[in-house]
Order: C-alpha cells, then structure tokens, then sequence
C-alpha cells in the first residue's frame, strides 16, 4: 500500500465515525460502559490490594534474647537479621523503652501506680528487635531461621494475623482474575455484536467497493482504524469520568467516616490512574481492534 | 474478449441457473443478453465478475482463465471490468465526485491524476455540476450516469450492465443506451443484460436469449425472443 493510500485509508477511518454516527455512539457506549465498570473494580482492587500490604508491613516478628547478651551482640544480631533479603527492616526497642512505651499505654491516667516500679523495670530482659518483612507469607521462614542465631532467647509471630493476610491477598487475586475475565467477555460479545450489526448494515458499502476492484486491506483498513478510534474514546471518556468520581468518592468517604482515619490509607488518584489510563486504553483499542478485524474478515468474501 | 466452455452453475441438487453454456463474444462487441427470470442471467453476470464459482466448465474472459485466478488477485481482475447494476450500487454517504473518485482511489491512483479524471468523466455522462451531489438528491436516470461514469473511470476493455435501464424512464433509458453504444464505438466490448424488448429490438445487435440456463438463440441483429 502507498503512503498516501495509507493516509486517505486513515482519513477515511475517521470520516466512517462520522457517517455511522448512530453505530459509532453505540459501540462507543458499550465500549465505555465495559471500560466505566473495569475501572471501578480496578481502583477498588488496587485500593484493597494496598491496605492489605500496609497491613502486612505493620505485622512483625518480635525477637527478645538470651539473658545477659551484650549489648554488642545484640547490634550483630540486629545486624545480621537486616542483611537478610526478606527482610523490609528492623527495629530495635530497649527494654527501658518497652517499659516507658507500657507506662504510656496502661498507666497514663494513673501514674502513681507505675512509681513503685520506678528503680526496677519490670520488664528488663526485654530488649527486643520488632523485624518488618517484605512479604508477610514469609513470616514462618523467617522467624525459624532467626531461632537458630546465637543469642536468640525467642522469636514472636503473629501467625494467625500473616495467614490472614496472605489468603485475603489470595483470595483478591482469585476475585479480580475472575470479574476480569467476566467483564472482558462481556465487552468481547458486546462489541462484536455492536460490530457485526454496523457491518451488515455495511455489507452493500463492503460489496460496492469490492466490485470495483478494491483489495481487501482498502476495504477492512478503515474499518479497523475506526474501531480503534471507537475503542479510544470508550476508553477516554468513562477515564475522565473515573478520575472526577474518585477523586470525589475518597474525599466522601474520608469525611463520612472519618474513623477510618490511620486504619486506611486510600492510593491517590495520580498512583491509581497512572496504572489505570495505559490498561483501559489498551484494552478499548484492543476490544474496538478486535471486534473490527473478526467481523469484517467475515464480510469480505464477496 | 469472453469465452464460456461447457459452464454449468448449481445453487442446489435440484436448482441449475446454468446448463452446458458455451459461448464467445470477441473484443469490441455489444451484445444483449435475454431471457424471462430465472433463465440464468444474473447467474451469468455473477459469474463474469469471479463472485461465484461454476460448478463445471472453463470461464476465460480477457485472457485470464477465472478458474486459476488466485483470491489475491480477484481485485486487479474487476479492475479490467466497468459494471453498471440495475439499482446504482453508489456508495449512499459519499458525493458524485467521491464515488466516481473512489473507483480510481482503489487502484492507487495519484490524488493529482484523480483530479483530473474525475471532473472529465462526469462531464462525459453530463453530469459536471453535479459533482457535489449525494446520490439521494440525484434522479435515477443521473444516478445511473454516475455509476456509468464510476464503470467507464479506469478504462476498461469490457462491460457489464446488469439491467441498466430497469428502474428508469423510456427517454432516460435510450440516454443510458446511447452512452454505453458510444463507449462500444471506441472499442469497448459491452454485455448488456436487459428485459426491455423495445431498446434489443431497436438497436440491433447481438443478441443472446437463454431459458432455464440454457442458451436457446444466439443471433447477429438478433431480436427479443417473448418467452411469455
């Protein structure tokens, strides 16, 4: 095909938007209310997807020591548990500072009751390293692994709490997986019937031009780029729509119910959208692409 | 220009458009193909333009053997052929000029030359000021001008008017007639298939007459065989 053939084939693509407006609305409605439904999963999911990974951060292994380890030793430990790959980071908490944080806790209200153990922390011995890991199902290596250091006196898990998080990270996967799928074969169908409704309509245009000597790539060229263009702005518009709503719907939920103030975080719109925008275009381009390229192929034997 | 071999076509076990044809029309004829419906003309034309296949036989038509011609290039095929249908066949959201220029756009004519062709074949059919016009705001008879201009735009060596005149007029009947006897008269070979009895017996050419797919006459300055 010329280069110029190739731009009255594109030129022709945008004008067919145009002159199939009532096929072009539709397909676009259905291309946008696919794409509109996608990304509201979509932001629930990653939304979910990064409270349950602060919950994991916020879950560690609590690591006390042996009686009378040096305090040398303890910063080797401390040391040795950081280089470990799995592991985020580690901190270390005194036993003066255990005591002080108790104090702050349980006897804020009534100080006089903590005095009498003011020359004899009750929790000596306590020094501690709280370990914060990368991935919480690594939880039960880890904390082995550390047992067997020298100096180790015991290691803490919160198992119940890892096993939680880590099959609620399974279960979202299974769920997003599924609603994906369900949506993008609803989008598939939709689409190519909008598709081969528009075509059949068309089945004359495609008959005309083949009759007078038109190769199949003139012929299904333009109808490709106006399935794309389709998809492009299906996609486009429920985005803008997205982003308005999101916005909106984070700033509503924040001030309905503000005491889920510090228990989650909501993504900001730019992280979720920086995600969203390049695979809701792609998806419209490649639904409008498809349903283009399968019904007309169909059509052209003329 | 045409040569039909021994060409049978079955839709069905039980329906044959077309028995054992055989037939030759020669570069720079103009022949009138007659017949009741259902006596295999259509089937004919079809088949001229490799839109289906015959069941039996051997089609050559301006050399090329249509059984071996290969699905890529059917396109570079029909290019070498003007076809003129009984109901227009314009592209309904495209003007004159477009639709006439369309034809050239398909074999990748230069935007330049296209400019050039369009305006002097439409002047050719009558139609230079109208080039702005949608089919829909055309009379039949100027519709069937365009799609006249559209057949003649690439130059071909063969035409075929599927019954040109069967939507139009008497006198605007004769003006199609005229331009496609003008055309035959520079040497191009026309095939007309037509039902109207007064314009095969005025014009006195060739004229083939087939009956339930076969061919029952075939004669020079022939005339329309009433088959009712």
């Amino acid at each position: 095909m010329k280069i110029s053939s190739f731009f009255y084939c594109l030129r022709q693509g945008f004008k067919n938007l145009w002159r199939n407006k009532m096929f072009s609305v539709a397909s676009i409605a259905t291309i946008s209310a696919c794409i509109f439904l996608f990304g509201i999963f979509f932001s629930i999911v990653i939304n979910f997807t990064n409270i349950v990974k602060s919950a994991e951060e916020d879950v560690p292994i609590t690591v006390f020591f042996n009686e009378g380890t040096t305090t040398e030793r303890m910063k080797e430990i401390g040391e040795e548990i950081a280089a470990n790959d799995k592991v985020k980071s580690v901190q270390f908490t005194s036993a003066d500072e255990a005591w002080q944080d108790y104090q702050n806790t349980y006897f804020s209200e009534n100080p006089d009751l903590a005095a009498g153990f003011a020359q004899d922390n009750p929790l000596a011995g306590s020094d501690n390293y709280a370990v914060y890991l990368n991935n919480v199902e690594d939880q039960q290596d880890v904390a082995s692994w550390i047992e067997t250091i020298d100096g180790v006196r015991s290691v803490r898990q919160s198992e119940v709490a890892a096993n939680t998080l880590s099959n609620f990270n399974v279960l979202i996967g299974y769920v997003s997986a599924g609603i994906i799928l369900i949506l993008l074969a609803v989008s598939v169908f939709l689409i190519s019937n909008t598709v081969t409704i528009g075509i059949t309509v068309r089945k004359e245009e495609i008959a005309i031009m083949k009759f007078i000597g038109a190769k199949d790539i003139f012929v299904w060229f333009p109808f490709l780029v106006e399935g794309m263009l389709i998809g492009l702005i299906g996609a486009a518009l429920p985005l803008s729509l997205l982003y308005v709503l999101y916005k909106q719907a984070v700033i509503f939920i924040m001030d309905r119910f503000s005491i889920l103030t510090g228990l989650i975080t909501f993504l900001p719109a730019k992280t979720v959208f920086e995600a969203l925008i390049p695979t809701a275009l792609i998806l419209g381009i490649g639904i409008g692409f498809l349903g283009s390229f399968s019904t007309t192929r169909k059509h052209l034997k003329v | 220009m045409i040569h039909l071999e021994n060409v049978s076509k079955s839709y069905s076990k039980d329906i044959e458009a077309l028995h054992d044809v055989s037939l030759d029309i020669e570069p720079g004829e103009f022949v009138f193909v007659v017949g009741s419906s259902g006596s295999g003309k259509s089937t004919l034309v079809k088949l001229l333009m490799k839109e289906i296949e015959p069941t039996e036989g051997r089609i050559v038509v301006n050399k090329q053997d249509l059984g071996r011609l290969s699905r890529k290039r059917i396109p570079k095929y029909r290019r070498g052929i003007g076809v003129v249908y009984q109901d227009f066949r314009l592209l309904k959201d495209r003007n004159v000029y477009e639709n006439i220029a369309f034809a050239e756009r398909v074999i990748e004519t230069p935007g330049r030359v296209i400019k050039k062709k369009v305006p002097a074949s439409l002047a050719m059919v009558g139609l230079a000021q109208k080039y702005k016009a949608y089919p829909q705001e055309l009379s039949g008879g100027e519709q069937q001008r365009v799609a006249i201009a559209r057949a003649f735009i690439n130059d071909p060596k063969l035409i075929l008017a599927d019954e040109p005149t069967g939507n139009l007029d008497p006198q605007t009947s004769w003006e199609i007639m005229q331009i496609l006897q003008e055309a035959n008269e520079r040497g191009t070979t026309v095939l007309v298939v037509s039902h109207n009895q007064e314009i095969v017996n005025a014009m006195k050419k060739r004229v083939i007459t087939l009956k339930k797919g076969v061919v029952i006459s075939d004669e020079q300055e022939g005339m329309y065989i009433n088959e009712d």
